[in-house]
């Protein structure tokens, strides 16, 4: 079960980033929002889900990219195992952590993912760090707006529920 | 301590996962030939997929602008957009015929004409990761498509078809960071080689220094490439900056604002041109 839903996510994802994400572009802000579901799945189901489920969404990037297939899968794989790690050794239920750890995975994703092409000559990056500075404070917002969307929606359908019974009373 | 132990099941598991990664990217950039195979299959399904998706999305967003919205103007808009495009695209196919007729060399080289045979395709998607630039258009190898033909919009260049499948082919666009194309300035005939800075901008560069680059000057696609058709506008240069004599960096504003982008247009087919470059600069690795 929870492994549908985490393919579910990382779908719904992809076909946010494919349809939606080149109209957030604005100068250097931009989101991964498959970078976004898998720090969200390794922050809510622990290192091991977080992991697969970065190799699985990583892996599926790069299938879809015209780079090396395995780059984005690694970078991914790691982004996800430390993501979970942070997520079951502290307490990660502000906004505030939140975004520190969206921040981070974003740079530390960034690094290994622009790293691994740099090491293999494949690509160059001149001074990325404002792109880079740009799309982890998109996804640092998105992640915590994805957050609180989750955690308010249970929290709505009974508040729904419960104004109804006020309404029929 | 540490936060987490590596000697643990999980940790293992880490270090298989990283491992199978490893390999399989060495695997691939030894032989430098990716995993086609894989990649083809994954993307002719996900095209199906966004073109389901955009199908769908199109046809809510149709019936709100259509019926609820203004109709008759919505309809008028879009002729006069369709209008508009051919027309400009007219204008640039003029432009580089009249560039051709410059000059004894120009007069060489009349037989690159630009009667371009084109075909109109539609975004149906974007890349799955913000670091490659590309985008899904709804024609493939069905619609006489093939790898490395030019993608163009009314407002100047946007790319080259990298992948193509039956229904849908991936477009890298001149932005990202792989790609590139043979460039001349317009006012000074100064040729470079433009290419993708990643972040929206272009860079010209391989610059002869005795040229005269200025900013606000117009570049226009060389031909060299054989790729991309001579005289389509790529930009305006936005950014010269100098070291001594040599040119230090020359950023180039697009033409094309490739956020906005819904339909393109594919060359199919054109005469190449001058001097056509063994492995040219329509991709750098």
């Amino acid at each position: 079960m929870r492994a549908l839903g985490v393919i579910l996510a990382i779908a719904l994802s992809l076909a946010l980033q494919t349809t939606l994400a080149r109209f957030l572009v604005r100068g250097n802000v931009a989101v991964d929002f498959v970078l976004v579901a898998v720090v969200y799945v390794a922050l809510t189901s622990g290192p091991v889900t977080g992991m697969f489920s970065g190799a699985f969404a990583g892996l599926i990037q790069d299938a879809l990219s015209s780079g090396i297939i395995g780059i984005g899968g690694l970078a991914k794989t790691v982004v996800g195992f430390l993501a979970g790690v942070i997520g079951t050794q502290f307490i990660v239920t502000h906004s505030l952590p939140r975004f520190v750890v969206f921040f981070g995975a974003t740079v530390v994703h960034a690094a290994l993912f622009m790293g691994l092409y740099i090491l293999l000559d494949l690509r160059h990056f001149d001074a990325p760090y404002a792109a880079v500075a740009g799309q982890a404070l998109g996804n640092a917002v998105v992640g915590i707006i994805a957050f609180q969307v989750v955690e308010l929606l249970p929290g709505a359908v009974e508040r729904r529920r419960a104004a109804r019974g006020r309404l029929r009373r | 301590m540490a936060i987490a132990d590596i000697r643990t099941r999980t940790g293992y598991l880490f270090l298989g996962v990283v491992l199978g990664h490893i390999l399989l990217i060495s695997a691939q950039v030894n032989s430098r030939t990716g995993v086609p195979v894989l990649e083809s299959v994954t993307f002719g399904v996900f095209s199906e997929v966004q073109r389901i998706v955009f199908g769908a999305t199109s046809n809510v967003r149709s019936v709100w602008t259509g019926y609820v919205g203004l109709r008759q103007v919505k309809a008028e808009n879009d002729s006069l957009k369709r209008q508009l495009s051919e027309a400009q695209v007219a204008l640039q196919a003029q432009r580089a015929l009249a560039d051709r007729a410059r000059g004894l060399e120009r007069l060489l080289e009349l037989r690159d004409r630009t009667d371009l045979q084109t075909s109109a395709a539609q975004i149906i998607g974007a890349a799955a990761t913000p670091e490659f630039r590309t985008v899904t258009v709804d024609k493939g190898t069905s619609a006489g498509l093939k790898v490395d033909m030019a993608v163009i919009a009314p407002a100047g260049v946007v790319g080259r078809v990298v992948v193509a499948g039956l229904h849908a082919a991936k477009v890298q666009l001149l932005i990202d960071r792989n790609a590139a194309a043979g460039a001349i300035i317009e006012r000074s005939r100064a040729q470079g080689v433009v290419i993708g800075g990643g972040d929206g901008r272009l860079l010209l560069e391989y610059m002869s220094e005795g040229f005269d680059v200025a900013t606000g000057d117009e570049v226009v696609t060389s031909g060299i490439d054989g790729i991309y058709p001579k005289g389509f506008v790529i930009g305006k240069v936005d950014v010269v900056e100098r070291s001594g004599t040599a040119y230090k960096r020359v950023v180039v504003r697009p033409a094309v604002n490739f956020a906005a982008l819904e339909e393109v247009l594919v060359v199919m087919s054109s005469t190449p041109a001058r001097g056509t470059a063994a492995g040219g600069p329509g991709s750098h690795e």
